[in-house]
This record gives C-alpha cells, sequence and structure tokens, in this order.
C-alpha cells in the first residue's frame, strides 16, 4: 500500500526478500504504477510477476502475484480489504493505516496467509480485531 | 491495545509524516532506532508494554526500507507473553522481520507448539498463522501432525481450523512428506463437505498445492469439487456474508474451478454434465452490469470458466461460444477486459480447431497492438505471435516491423525477437525472409541480440536453396542487388554502422560477411575493396584471436583473387535442431500464456519454402554456436597465418571500437536472479575466463597466484550448457544474498546466506526442474584454509520437480581473499554433469558496516601508525566512475562510508568491522584519495588492528575498484599496467591538497 507521493504505508511479503531487494521491488513497481492513468488497465507485469493494482484518493493498494492467479478475483479481493477497513474505521483514509498499523496488519492477517485468501467474510475479519480492543 | 495507547509511536509516526525531505526521514529514524538500541540493552527494565511499542517501532522503521538488525530476539520472546496483545505483537512482528532461516526462530519452536496444541483458540490462531507465513522444515517435522489433527477435528471451530488447513499447505510445501499418511486423501475429500465457508476457502487452497503435485491421489476430491461449485454456482445456498455484491464468494468459485484444471480429464458422465451445465450457466448468464465491483467480480468467475472449458476441450459448439465471448471482449473499452480477452485468447491457441476462429479476430488484434496500454500492446503482441502461421505469417510479420519503429524501446528487443522467429518458420520464400531481416536489422539494429545474428547466419547457411555458398550476409546482396537500396555497397554500410555496438563474438560473423560481399561484386568496386581491406587491415593485430585470425585469413584470401572463392564455399551444413531463438523465447519469459503459445509454436509445421534440412555435421561437433565451425572451414589457411597471430597490445589500442562492445548483455539487475529466469546471456566460460586473466595480469605481482588460483573454477567440460553466466552469477551473490549460484537444463541451485559476526549459514537449494529424478547428486566442498565450512548431508537422488534444501554452515578463521568452491556434480539420463562453482562466502560478507564518529575516528587512525598495520597505496587503472558511485560501490561490500570526517569533497573515509575467529570484532578505516583530473588512479590507505586484515581487506577493495565483472577483457586501462607494488610511495605533487590533508590525518 503506497500513496500517491510513493511512500510505502503497509506491506506484507509472503515471500522472503532482502531488505535491498524489497526498496529496488518496491521502488520499481511503485515508479511503473504511478506512471499509469485511469484509462489504461489495472494489471502491470513485472518480471515474470503480475502487479494488481487499484487507487483509492491519494492511495494505491498494489498486490503481486504469479501467473496461477485471477486478476479480477484479485482486483476485487482488494477491494473487500478497503470495505473491511472501511467498516472498522468508518470512512478509511491513509492516516488511519498510519496510526494503526497494528490493525491493518491484523486484518490483513486475517484475510491473507501465506499468500492465499482465508477468509472473505468482513464480520469473521473483523471479530479478532474487535476482540483486541476489548483487552 | 491499540495504538493510540501508545503515545511514543504516535509521536514518532507524525514526526516521520512531516519530514520535509529523505535526508530528514533518515536521521529521525536514525534517532528513533538508537533509542530503541538503548532501551534494549537494558532489556531487564521494560514493562511488556515498553517492549511491544518499541517492537512497533522497529516494524515501522522496516516496512519504510530501512535496515533493523537488532531487537529481534526481543520481538521473539513477546511470543511467550501470558497475555494476548503482547503475544500477538510478538507473532506478527516476528513474521515480518525473519525469515524462516533464523536462528531466533527455531529457538521459539517449543512456545509455538505449546500455543498451538493448548487450549487458547486465539492463541492457536496466531502460532498458525505465522508457522503458516514463515515456518520452515523444522516446522513442518516437528508440528505437522499437530497441524493437521486441528485441521480434522471435530470440536475445533472453524476460526482455528480454516488457519490450520493454510499452515498446512505451508509445511507441505516445506516437506511433502507431511501429508504422506494414510488415507489423507479421502480426509481431503470430507473436508470438502465443509459447510464453513472460511474452512472451505482455505482447503481449497490446500487441495490446489496437492492436486498441482500430484492430482492421481486425489481423484475422489473432483466429484467434491464439482458439488461445491454446484452449491455456490446454481443453488446460491451460502450464507449472506459469503456474498459479495450479489455473487457467492467469487473466490472461492474462482479456486474451485482452478482445482479442477489439474485434473485432465472428467470421466464419470454425471459429474461431467452436472459440470457442464454450471459452466453454460455461467457462459450465458453473465451480462455487462453498472457497478464496476459486480461487474469484476462476474467477470472473475467468467475467466475463470473460460479457463476450465478450454482445458476440458469441450464440445466444439461451446468453445466457439467460448471465442465468441473473447472476440466480444478484445473489442469493448473497459481496458481491464480487454486485457483479459487477449490473455486467455492466448491460452486458447492450444485449443485444437480454435485457430481458425481466432484467426477472424486478426484485425482487432492489431489493433490493440497500437493500445495506449503498454500491458496491453505485449498481450497482443503474444497473441500475435502465438497464431501466426503459414497463411497470415505476412501480415502479421509485416506489422510487427511496422510497428517497430514506433515500439517503446522496452518492447523492441521482444519484438525483433519474436519477428525474426516468424519470419523464419513461415517465410513464403527466401527472398522475403531475407528484405525481412534486412529490415530488422534496419529498423532495430542496436535492439537486436546475439542470438538472432547466430540465427540467421546458422540458418542462411542451412538452407539447401543456397548451395553456391557460404557467404552469409554477402548472400543478401545477390539476392537483393537490383532493388534500390539494395546494392552491395550500402548493404555493407547497414552492416558496418552495426559495428561498433556488436559483441566480440559478432565481430567475425561481420568480417566473413564483408568477405563475402567483397567477393561477390561483379565488377568489383575499387572504393568498397579498399573499405573493407582497410578494416581487415584494422583488426588484424587484434586481441582476441578469433578476430585476428579472420582479419588475417580474408585479407590473405582477398589478395589472392577470385581463385579462393572455393575455400570460402565449402561451408558445412548445420544439423537441424531447435532454433536457438524458440528456445531464448522460452527462456526471456516465463508467462503461462507466452508459454503456452511457444508450446503451440514448437508444434506447428513450419513453410515448406524454407525447410532446414537435417544432416549430421560432418566434422561431428556439435556446438550450437557456429563460430566454431566455421573457422573449422578456414582450416586450411591457417597454416600460412600462424605468425601474424601474436597480439600487440599498443595497436589493439588504438581500436575504438572494440572497447564499446558488449553493450547489450542484461545489466545485472538487482532482482533478475530472484524474480525470472535468466535469459541466456552468451556462452559463458570463455570471455569469463580471459576477463580474470586480464585482471591477474593487470594486477601482477603477488596478486597474480590469487587471480590464477580461481580460473580453472570455470572449466566447463560438460555437455550440458549453463543457463546464464556463471561468473555474473557469483559477482551478484557477492553483492546480496540469495539468488541464483547456477543453472542448467536440468538443475537450478539457488542459494540463501545469513551473515552473523563471523558465522555464515547458508541454505542450497536444489531444485530438479524435470520429470524424472536426478541421480549420483554429489556436492564436494572445498574450502580455502580460512574458512571451515560444513556441508550437510546431499541426498543421493533429487525426484523430480523437487527442491532439496542443504545447509551449509561457514565458520570465518582470519581474513583472507580465498574463495571456497562447490564441486557439484550430478546425472541425468547418460548425462554426467559436473562443474565447480565459486560460493559467495567472500571477504565482505564478513564485514558490519558501521558508523564511526570524528570523535572517534581521528584518534583511532592514528593510534595505527604505518606499515603493517596502516598500509597506503596508489591504485593505477581504476575503473573511472564519479564519486557518488564509488561511494555506492563501497557501501555494496558493507563499507560504511562517513560523510564529512574529509574536508576534501574528493576523498571518500568509510569504516567497517571485520569478523573472524582470530580477529574477533575488528574495525577497519579506509581512505580513498581521489584525483578529479585523472579518474583512472587513487590512493587509498588501509588500518586495523591485524597487519594481514590490512593488506587482504585493500587487495580486495583494490580488486573491486580495477575490475568489473561485465567489463570487456579489452579494458581500456593501460595495457602494461605498472605493478603497483604493495606499499607504493606516494606519488602525488606536493603541492595537491589532498596529499597535504593526507599529511595531517596519518
Amino acid at each position: 500500500m503506497v500513496n500517491k507521493q510513493g511512500q510505502t504505508r503497509l506491506a506484507q511479503y509472503y515471500e522472503w526478500l532482502t531488505l535491498e531487494e524489497r526498496r529496488a521491488l518496491e521502488g520499481e513497481i511503485v515508479r511503473k504504477c504511478l506512471a499509469r492513468n485511469e484509462q489504461q488497465c489495472s494489471f502491470v507485469e513485472h518480471r515474470n510477476y503480475k502487479i494488481v493494482y487499484r487507487r483509492y484518493a491519494s492511495l494505491f493498494f498494489l498486490v503481486g502475484v504469479d501467473n496461477d492467479e485471477n486478476e479480477l478475483a484479485i482486483l476485487e479481493f482488494i477491494h473487500l480489504l478497503v470495505e473491511t477497513m472501511d467498516r472498522h474505521f468508518g470512512n478509511v483514509c491513509e492516516l488511519d493505516i498510519m496510526f494503526h498499523l497494528e490493525k491493518a496488519h491484523f486484518m490483513l492477517e486475517e484475510m491473507v496467509m501465506n499468500g492465499c485468501i482465508v477468509e472473505t467474510s468482513k464480520a469473521n475479519i473483523l471479530t479478532p480485531v474487535q476482540l483486541l480492543e476489548k483487552t | 491495545m491499540a495504538m493510540h495507547g501508545m503515545r511514543g509511536l504516535s509521536v514518532f509516526i507524525s514526526d516521520i509524516r512531516n519530514c520535509q525531505n529523505k535526508e530528514q526521514e533518515r536521521q529521525r529514524i536514525d534517532k528513533e532506532l538508537g533509542n530503541v538500541r538503548n532501551r534494549f540493552k537494558n532489556e531487564k527494565g521494560l514493562s511488556p508494554y515498553e517492549k511491544k511499542k518499541y517492537v512497533w517501532k522497529m516494524l515501522y522503521i522496516y516496512m519504510l526500507g530501512y535496515d533493523v538488525d537488532f531487537g529481534h530476539m526481543e520481538a521473539v520472546s513477546l511470543i511467550s507473553a501470558p497475555k494476548y496483545p503482547e503475544k500477538q505483537v510478538g507473532y506478527i512482528v516476528t513474521s515480518c522481520l525473519l525469515n524462516e532461516n533464523h536462528d531466533f526462530l527455531r529457538l521459539a519452536i517449543n512456545t509455538v507448539r505449546n500455543d498451538i496444541i493448548g487450549r487458547n483458540e486465539t492463541f492457536q490462531c496466531l502460532a498458525l498463522t505465522m508457522v503458516g507465513n514463515i515456518g520452515g522444515r523444522e516446522f513442518a517435522e516437528s508440528l505437522a501432525p499437530d497441524v493437521q489433527k486441528l485441521l480434522l477435528s471435530s470440536s475445533c471451530r472453524p476460526l482455528v481450523r480454516k488457519k490450520a488447513a493454510l499452515c498446512l499447505l505451508r509445511l507441505y510445501r516445506k516437506n511433502p512428506d507431511v501429508v504422506n499418511v494414510d488415507g489423507w486423501a479421502d480426509r481431503m475429500a470430507q473436508l470438502l463437505d465443509e459447510r464453513d465457508l472460511g474452512v472451505l476457502t482455505s482447503s481449497m487452497s490446500l487441495l490446489v498445492a496437492l492436486v498441482s503435485n500430484n492430482h492421481e491421489a486425489y481423484w475422489s476430491c473432483l466429484p467434491k469439487c464439482v458439488k461445491t461449485l454446484e452449491r455456490l454456482a446454481r443453488n446460491q445456498d451460502i450464507p449472506q456474508e459469503y456474498t459479495y455484491y450479489g455473487i457467492p464468494s467469487p473466490w472461492l468459485q474462482v479456486k474451485t474451478m482452478r482445482a479442477l484444471q489439474y485434473f485432465p480429464t472428467i470421466e464419470d458422465p454425471y459429474t461431467r454434465r452436472t459440470l457442464f451445465e454450471v459452466l453454460q450457466r455461467i457462459l450465458m448468464g453473465t451480462d455487462v452490469v453498472k457497478n464496476v465491483n459486480k461487474n469484476n467480480a462476474s467477470h472473475a468467475v467468467l475467466f475463470e470458466a473460460l479457463a476450465l472449458v478450454m482445458h476440458l476441450d469441450a464440445e466444439k459448439e461451446m468453445m466457439s461460444q467460448c471465442v465468441a465471448l473473447l472476440g466480444k471482449f478484445i473489442a469493448v473499452r473497459e481496458p481491464n477486459i480487454r486485457y483479459l480477452g487477449l490473455e486467455n485468447m492466448t491460452r486458447m491457441l492450444m485449443v485444437t480447431d480454435a485457430q481458425e476462429i481466432i484467426k477472424r479476430h486478426q484485425a482487432q488484434i492489431i489493433t490493440s497492438l497500437k493500445d495506449p496500454d503498454i500491458s496491453i500492446r505485449r498481450r497482443a503482441l503474444d497473441l500475435l505471435y502465438g497464431m501466426c502461421d503459414v497463411t497470415n505469417a505476412k501480415d502479421i510479420v509485416e506489422e510487427l516491423l511496422q510497428y517497430l519503429s514506433s515500439a517503446d524501446f522496452t518492447m523492441r528487443e521482444e519484438l525483433s525477437l519474436k519477428a525474426a522467429i516468424l519470419a523464419e518458420k513461415f517465410a513464403p520464400d527466401l527472398s522475403w525472409y531475407v528484405d525481412v531481416i534486412l529490415q530488422l536489422i534496419d529498423k532495430a539494429g542496436d535492439f537486436i541480440s546475439d542470438d538472432i545474428w547466430f540465427r540467421v547466419v546458422q540458418f542462411v547457411t542451412n538452407n539447401d536453396d543456397l548451395q553456391v555458398s557460404a557467404y552469409i550476409l554477402g548472400e543478401y546482396s545477390h539476392l537483393l542487388a537490383r532493388r534500390p537500396g539494395c546494392s552491395p555497397k550500402e548493404i555493407f554500410g547497414i552492416l558496418h554502422e552495426k559495428l561498433p555496438t556488436v559483441s566480440t563474438t559478432t565481430i567475425p560473423i561481420l568480417l566473413s560477411a564483408y568477405a563475402k560481399i567483397l567477393m561477390h561484386t561483379q565488377p568489383p568496386d575499387q572504393e568498397l575493396q579498399s573499405q573493407i581491406w582497410a578494416i581487415f587491415n584494422k583488426y588484424e593485430s587484434c586481441i582476441d584471436a578469433e578476430i585476428q585470425q579472420r582479419a588475417v585469413e580474408y585479407f590473405a584470401l582477398c589478395q589472392k583473387g577470385a581463385a579462393l572463392m572455393d575455400i570460402l564455399a565449402e561451408m558445412p551444413k548445420f544439423p537441424e535442431r531447435k532454433s536457438s531463438l524458440i528456445k531464448r523465447a522460452e527462456y526471456s519469459e516465463a508467462d503461462t500464456a507466452e508459454q503456452s503459445a511457444i508450446k503451440l509454436r514448437a508444434q506447428q509445421q513450419p513453410s515448406n519454402a524454407l525447410v532446414v534440412t537435417d544432416q549430421p555435421p560432418a566434422n561431428g561437433a556439435t556446438s550450437p554456436v557456429p563460430v566454431g565451425q566455421l573457422s573449422l572451414a578456414m582450416v586450411p589457411s591457417m597454416i600460412t597465418t600462424e605468425d601474424h597471430t601474436s597480439t600487440d597490445p599498443a595497436s589493439s589500442q588504438q581500436n575504438g571500437s572494440l572497447t564499446k562492445v558488449d553493450p547489450q548483455h542484461p545489466s545485472a539487475d538487482l532482482l533478475g536472479d530472484l524474480l525470472g529466469p535468466l535469459a541466456i546471456e552468451g556462452p559463458p566460460g570463455a570471455t569469463v575466463q580471459s576477463e580474470h586473466n586480464a585482471v591477474s595480469r593487470l594486477e601482477g605481482g603477488p596478486d597474480a597466484v590469487d587471480g590464477s588460483a580461481i580460473v580453472p573454477v570455470e572449466e566447463q567440460r560438460n555437455t550440458v550448457q549453463p543457463i546464464g553466466n556463471i561468473a555474473e552469477r557469483f559477482h551478484a551473490l557477492c553483492l546480496k544474498d540469495s539468488g541464483v549460484l547456477y543453472e542448467d537444463p536440468y538443475i537450478q541451485i539457488g542459494i540463501k546466506a545469513e551473515w552473523r559476526a563471523h558465522h555464515g549459514r547458508l541454505v542450497l537449494f536444489l531444485g530438479n526442474k524435470n520429470t524424472a529424478p536426478l541421480v549420483s547428486v554429489q556436492a564436494l566442498m572445498l574450502p580455502p584454509a580460512h574458512l571451515k565450512m560444513e556441508l550437510s548431508l546431499v541426498p543421493d537422488t533429487i525426484p523430480p520437480r523437487a527442491q532439496v534444501q542443504c545447509p551449509l554452515e561457514v565458520v570465518n578463521l582470519r581474513p583472507s581473499r580465498d574463495v571456497a568452491v562447490l564441486d557439484f556434480s550430478y546425472k541425468f539420463g547418460t548425462n554426467m554433469v559436473n562443474v565447480k562453482l565459486r560460493l559467495p562466502a567472500v571477504l565482505n560478507k564478513f564485514l558490519q558496516p558501521i558508523p564511526v564518529p570524528a570523535e572517534e575516528f581521528f584518534p583511532q587512525w592514528r593510534s595505527l601508525s604505518g606499515p603493517p598495520l596502516k598500509l597506503q597505496e596508489v591504485v593505477r587503472g581504476v575503473r573511472p566512475m564519479p564519486l557518488p558511485e564509488m561511494a555506492n560501490l563501497l557501501n555494496s561490500f558493507r563499507l560504511m562510508i562517513c560523510p564529512g570526517l574529509d574536508p576534501n569533497p574528493n576523498n571518500l573515509v568509510a569504516s567497517t568491522t571485520f569478523y573472524s575467529e582470530s580477529t574477533h570484532a575488528m574495525l577497519c578505516l579506509i581512505r580513498i584519495e581521489t584525483d578529479p583530473a585523472d579518474r583512472t588512479q587513487l590512493r587509498m590507505t588501509l588500518a586495523s588492528g591485524d597487519p594481514t586484515l590490512t593488506f587482504e581487506l585493500k587487495e580486495f577493495i583494490k580488486e573491486q575498484l580495477i575490475s568489473i565483472p561485465t567489463a570487456p577483457p579489452q579494458s581500456p586501462a593501460p595495457a602494461p599496467a605498472p605493478p603497483p607494488a604493495a606499499q607504493a610511495t606516494p606519488q602525488i605533487p606536493p603541492n595537491d591538497p589532498a596529499a597535504l590533508l593526507a599529511g595531517l590525518l596519518s
């Protein structure tokens, strides 16, 4: 997740990369995606991977997938994440994610594990997050 | 406990947000890191709350791209905290910061297991998630049975079981034996009856992983998948929470159809019928709606259904329905649908009989080649490439050529490669082919890779229609002479224009072509003749033996006149084999759609106009590179020219064009090794060796011994050709810690390394790329005297498509630049392959950059006075580079540049810590003074508390500054480099400010 200045706001990897590799990779794909306009498709090929991305106001959500994924399903999964955050924060914005990085991480962790989808029901995703607030 | 409870953290984040620039951000982060480091030093005084706060800060800093090399232990220790909030942070941050080979992770294995088998289900979830994200082989061995039990347990709640399913998937990938349990497939099938959609979604991902490896064992799951799909798509029998814009979990539908695509067929008629009914419903019932999300979700399901229909090779009627849909998609306004339409149409090419219907859309596809979106253009190019055959080759290739002049630079090489392959395969006649190739050279000469050059040569010489001949490109003039713009002189002009930018291996071919053009020009053209003779003359003293020999021979031949035509005409035929271009295309991209197009390409019949004859090579040589054979054809003249072969360094220097060779090699990309299959980077071995020779020659003196000691490592006696350049891979791995060490058609050896003080832990990943096992696998370590190395047992056999991990422990005993070698061999079929690979356990891996403030630097620098602890040397023949680049280079070797210490902006001061058993942690200080007027020389001063370390590190840095891994052997450095003695006296004039400062500093 990056803002339109290219600053990373949330990053989660399911394959280990060293810090240098991550920096370089993020730089490359963010440059590629930010340069695109609304009339272009949401898929960018990068090396052997594909980036599926979606823009919400000042925030870009980028997901790197291999060639075995259904692109549109990923695109809507991004939207599901945004709707889930919306339900929790109420009109989620960049600042919510910055200052509640831990919650953003928890939600993502409830939705994705090891690069696979684990849950798609917003209620089920948010239960553990709310549990944490009560403690 | 939320973050707003952590005030310090909020303040820190605000500060970061308010930073005006990167430099401010770095300063703020350095301050924070120092703060956290200090707090952790006195861990006992920290409350769990404080620990949690600092660990979040670390994660935040790490996310922003800064190295956080401490505090890992604290993050891991939070896992064993008794309370949920701390424990959760421990688990999440650990899985972000550490990787599976981290030692600390192994320490936590028992805590993790206790959480998994414990009764607290929120703890179970946390532990399962972390293991699912970063669990390694050891986790697989000790936790698999517990995780399986949770997944199958009837008393366990879905929230735990769904995580257990994906955790097991991770463990299975680390060790496939975890599901080698009796009756596992049946339990898997039972699992698919699950009512809870979360558990079902996770289990379906697990199933996809299992069937993709071995569908035979899971036939019983097939009807269950169909039933699941029916439940979702037809009966819509799922809770409201799982419908997304009215569509029953599109993700589970997609995953289920993906699983079905791993079964080759569906034999049971009932199951098949049910499935086709569902698919038919999806194909017919998906409408375009206004709501973007609903539209995307329904089309996600539709595209997956299309893929499944194609896979099942349905009846013709359904197929044409699919093509019709795709035809509609590639013409819509919505760019995503257009993109996916093209991508799926390319997959469709694999289906029998589909090609003809797809051809009807050719005009639309060609329009997409000019789409404003590069993603769509690429798909269109792949599709055109895949659908090309004898009937439409002319149109398609001409479109590609036309597009070539306006195409983005990033696409030109691929475009020209594809155009060349298609032209070769489907040319209706030879003159058309030659015409295409000439246009290619004209329009995209700079983007044409060596492979195309080689292939053109190989192709033309192989062709029966050209028996007259061995004159390769010279032949073109013969065929095209009557056309305007195709006179011998003009063709020569086109070719010669490219000479300065082609690689050393291509120059000989061009020289041959010149000779042939010249011989073929009747009546002789005096001007052309003198031009070409002058070129031969120039290369007669070339440093490259092959080029030199050609030049000398051709020059001699030309003098003798037309009688020698016969010698050149005796060209042996090349054996027919898979076009090296197609091989290259296979490596250049691993895209599935792309690969299907290539596979199809390989199956299709080429046109008859240009059949390459299948004839065994006359001389028995099997090298795919034609150069060797070409030179064999010239044996008779070699004897007469032998005395000319001595090289003359002085005149080779005048040859400006040679120093610029080889700009087309893909630049060493940071991530190339990790993320991509590597493009072929030219034959390894020869160039690399000569490069090393050049380096050791340059260094002279005591270094020559070290330099030559590593040369034989690249020796290849195998018939199996490595993919990629071994030396370049090694050099890349010297700078980074993971990547590919070696690859050939059968095996890929990857490496991951972690370095901690004088210890290193490497893991070799031996991946069998084939469907047959690799046997007699042997790995022998040849460590240099200063490294203690222990390689764990390497199995004798690597099963098909399996990856074996072999940990290797390294201990650095003392400073040395010697390199460890891995002697690796295996057998595949009748091929015995043996390679000796240098391992990147090199000196800089035992360095840890450390900033040294001025008040510490100067006393240290002064206390280490003079040899042997402080050495100074003037280094010449340095690769000229701007100062920031040199700083980056040093940084990449873990030498930390300390800006501001040296008042002279032309100088660099750096510091680092070296770790070995004999020296322990030892501080090293480096100062490099450059001369802005002459970037090829510099003065280097090195100081440390150990004389050997000082010397070895100095030599090491020197090697990095002089040589470049990809430099051409004939580097512009002064050829007879003055052998720099170990301690040369400074030769900088006394009025040089740098020298004055040196006096102050030393």
